[in-house]
């Protein structure tokens, strides 16, 4: 995205969702559905635009998980790190995709060329097909390693 | 030939688009007409993608079908000589020994279908509702015996009856909201992501009845942004319902309107409590606000607001449909009516049990279940959440119940069951405990937010080792310190876990048994 293109973006979504009850979490998921995170110029504007302090918004995006202050990698892969997956062998999975990918199991990020975002998730609700993972929001239940390495390799991004 | 495909979230996860097309695909290549339909999830995971064919003597399953074995049943023209064939759904054990009330459809309609969902009891409650008084709607899930599925089980119709009470006598009042909260957090839980992904309008009607019940014109479903299926069909089957009249202005031609929005969380597990639900609603950092005052008398907005669970709202269309009494007579104890129980983790048999209160663990574990996936001993049990306790087998035998349950330091929470081997080591789960509990911490207050933290570090200075006698004291004093002093049951109820894995499972911290 252009930085033009990424104004209008932002723009856009504030547009539309400022008549809203509540406004700014609408607000924030059209920004970063459009745009892939919350541009930190973008702050002031949703800050302006919903009479909110700047603080105030930066408050509520680092808060919550799911909204990025920075661009993720060409491919998100999210990694289920909760009970019922690590039953089954989610744990090893996790480990493993550090491994493969060269991240640093505590803070992951992305891979140095901007590949691969690696993230945790606590629970996709999709515990009965344990371990369970997302590929940029393709759901993939009952995975192991070798799955794995099919789905992160298939998109063309090995490490 | 009518084809069905399951469209759940837990379907599409094993690849059930990729075989829907393949199923239409290889009917194209053959020249056959098919009707290929996308119906919600019976629940029964390990065989998913679950594909059901019509015949004269009803759907027949097969199960788990891959891409690859798609040309073969076709081959067996779909019949009980292909390896996959399952027969009848209804005549599994896994089904035939449930009580499905709230789940009654699930696998067998199309989700965003209204003619289903009509042909199958829906609406039939909203109908009832507005044939009698509001009053009469709230004494129906009293007497119904209905209480909150989200955790803490409380009855919905007390709830109720609080917002319905608060009169219109100032502006401050006039504005009532009905919030669904389904943020779903727990670990092994996933009934509300199953209702919202397949049985929408079931949910809808239950808004739409504590709506008529209580005033309110306005609501609220928030759904975590871990279920983006959820989402997309709620907000399609709330413009669906909207169109033919079940919400709106003037609901099916009656005094009452009811407007309904779906609102996105963006993934705090602490944002499934009630008030910082609202916060984040309100487009704050959800944040837990302390009570009083109740949300009833001042929640979205500072107006008077019902809050309940999905399957406390899933639950009220049967109950005004059949009755209070029909509800309330299945059960144990206080516990009434049914619970849809996930079975999930290492466990043979994965998937959605709706039974009455009172079946106990090892019936769902082994009857139901099957026992562990790996085929290795069972050796711990969570129930209900990442806040519930660890269960030994020396209680898999005590009544699913909420007070029978509550006597032994368990909780059933929202009914999800996760299963571990022998190869579980306790000491680390509880670790794991703790550690949730510092990363999604609200941080409103300071045993949770500085406890867990703490927790963390003490219970590895004992699995290492260092002074176990004292740190071990030190972790129950800990927990003490948490469960009386926190907020929340965030904070309240980690110590849940990780003192049921310390007391049933000493060994794994290196203690004396
Ligand atoms: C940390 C925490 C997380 C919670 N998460 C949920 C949740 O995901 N879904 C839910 O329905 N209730 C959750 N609750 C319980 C709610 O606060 C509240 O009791 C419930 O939504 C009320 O609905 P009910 O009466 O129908 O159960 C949570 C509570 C706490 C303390
Ligand atoms: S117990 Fe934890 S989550 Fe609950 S209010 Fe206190 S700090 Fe927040
Ligand atoms: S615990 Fe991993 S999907 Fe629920």
């Amino acid at each position: 995205m252009t930085p033009d293109n990424t104004f209008e973006a932002v723009a856009t979504a504030v547009a539309a969702h400022q008549h809203l009850p509540g406004a700014l979490m609408p607000m924030l998921h059209a920004v970063q559905d459009a745009v892939g995170y919350i541009p930190a110029d973008a702050v002031p504007t949703i800050a302006k635009a919903l009479n909110l302090s700047t603080a105030e918004v930066h408050g509520v995006v680092t808060y919550y998980h799911h909204f990025r202050s920075a661009p993720a990698g060409r491919q998100v892969v999210q990694i289920c790190r909760a009970e019922s997956c690590q039953s089954m062998g989610g744990e090893q999975l996790w480990a493993h995709a550090c491994v493969r990918l060269g991240l640093h199991g505590d803070h992951p990020g992305t891979t140095p060329d901007g590949a691969v975002t690696l993230e945790p998730v606590y629970c996709l609700g999709l515990c009965a097909s344990s371990p369970a993972m997302v590929v940029d929001d393709k759901l993939h239940a009952r995975m192991n390693i070798q799955k794995f390495d099919r789905l992160v390799a298939q998109a063309g991004s090995a490490a | 030939m009518i084809i069905y495909v399951p469209c759940d979230s837990a379907s599409l996860a094993v690849g059930a688009d990729e075989v829907a097309l393949a199923v239409q695909a290889e009917a194209d290549r053959r020249g056959l007409a098919i009707e290929l339909r996308r119906n919600s999830s019976r629940g029964l995971f390990w065989l998913e993608p679950l594909v059901e064919v019509v015949t004269p003597a009803g759907r027949i399953a097969f199960g788990p079908v891959a891409v690859e074995d798609v040309a073969s049943l076709f081959d067996a023209d779909w019949s009980s000589s292909h390896p996959l064939h399952l027969g009848r759904p209804e005549d599994m054990p896994f089904l035939q020994k449930q009580e499905r009330l709230t789940f009654a459809r699930m696998g067998i309609t199309r989700p965003l279908s209204l003619a289903d969902y009509e042909a199958f009891e829906g609406f039939a409650g909203l109908r009832k509702a507005l044939q009698v008084s509001p009053a009469e709607v709230v004494q129906q899930v009293l007497d119904s015996g209905l209480r909150g599925r989200g955790g803490a089980a409380f009855p919905a119709g007390i709830k109720w009856k609080t917002v319905a009470a608060v009169q219109a006598t100032n502006n401050q009042a006039a504005q009532k909201y009905i919030v669904c909260n389904a943020d779903e957090g727990d670990s092994g839980t996933y009934s509300d992501r199953m209702t919202m992904e397949g049985d929408p309008f079931m949910l809808i009607e239950g808004m739409a009845i504590a709506a008529v019940a209580t005033g309110a014109t306005q609501g609220y479903v928030y759904i975590r942004s871990e279920y983006p299926h959820a989402v997309a069909t709620m907000r399609r089957a709330i413009e669906l319902a909207t169109a033919a009249g079940f919400l709106g202005d003037k609901l099916l031609g009656s005094a009452h309107s009811f407007h309904l929005h779906v609102r996105m969380a963006a993934g705090s597990y602490v944002c499934g409590e009630e008030t910082a639900m609202l916060e984040s609603l309100e487009g704050k950092r959800g944040i837990v606000r302390a009570k009083p005052p109740l949300p009833a008398l001042s929640g979205l907005f500072g107006k008077p607001t019902v809050i309940n669970n999905v399957i406390t709202l899933a639950s009220v269309p049967i109950i005004l449909a059949r009755g209070a009494a029909f509800y309330r007579n299945y059960g144990v104890g206080r516990s009434h009516g049914t619970l849809p129980i996930q079975l999930a983790g290492n466990i043979k048999h994965g998937g959605l049990v709706e039974k009455a209160f009172g079946v106990t663990l090892r019936e769902l574990m082994f009857d139901f279940g099957g026992g562990s996936a790996s085929g290795r001993p069972i050796k711990a049990v969570q129930v209900g959440g990442p806040l519930g306790a660890y269960v030994p087998e020396s209680q898999w035998d005590i009544p699913l119940d909420y007070e029978a349950y509550a006597a032994v330091g368990a909780v059933v929470g929202h009914g999800g069951i996760v299963v571990h081997d022998d190869r579980a080591n306790m000491a680390r789960l509880a670790r794991y405990a703790m550690e949730f509990c510092a990363i999604e911490s609200c941080g409103k207050c300071t045993p949770c937010r500085i406890g867990s933290t703490r927790g963390v570090e003490v219970i590895d200075r004992i699995r290492d080792g260092e002074n176990r006698p004292q740190q071990v004291a030190l972790l129950r004093d800990l927990c003490d310190t948490m469960v009386h002093g926190s907020l929340c049951a965030m904070g309240g109820m980690t110590p849940f876990p990780v003192l049921s894995a310390l007391n049933h499972y000493p060994q794994d911290f290196g203690l004396p048994v």
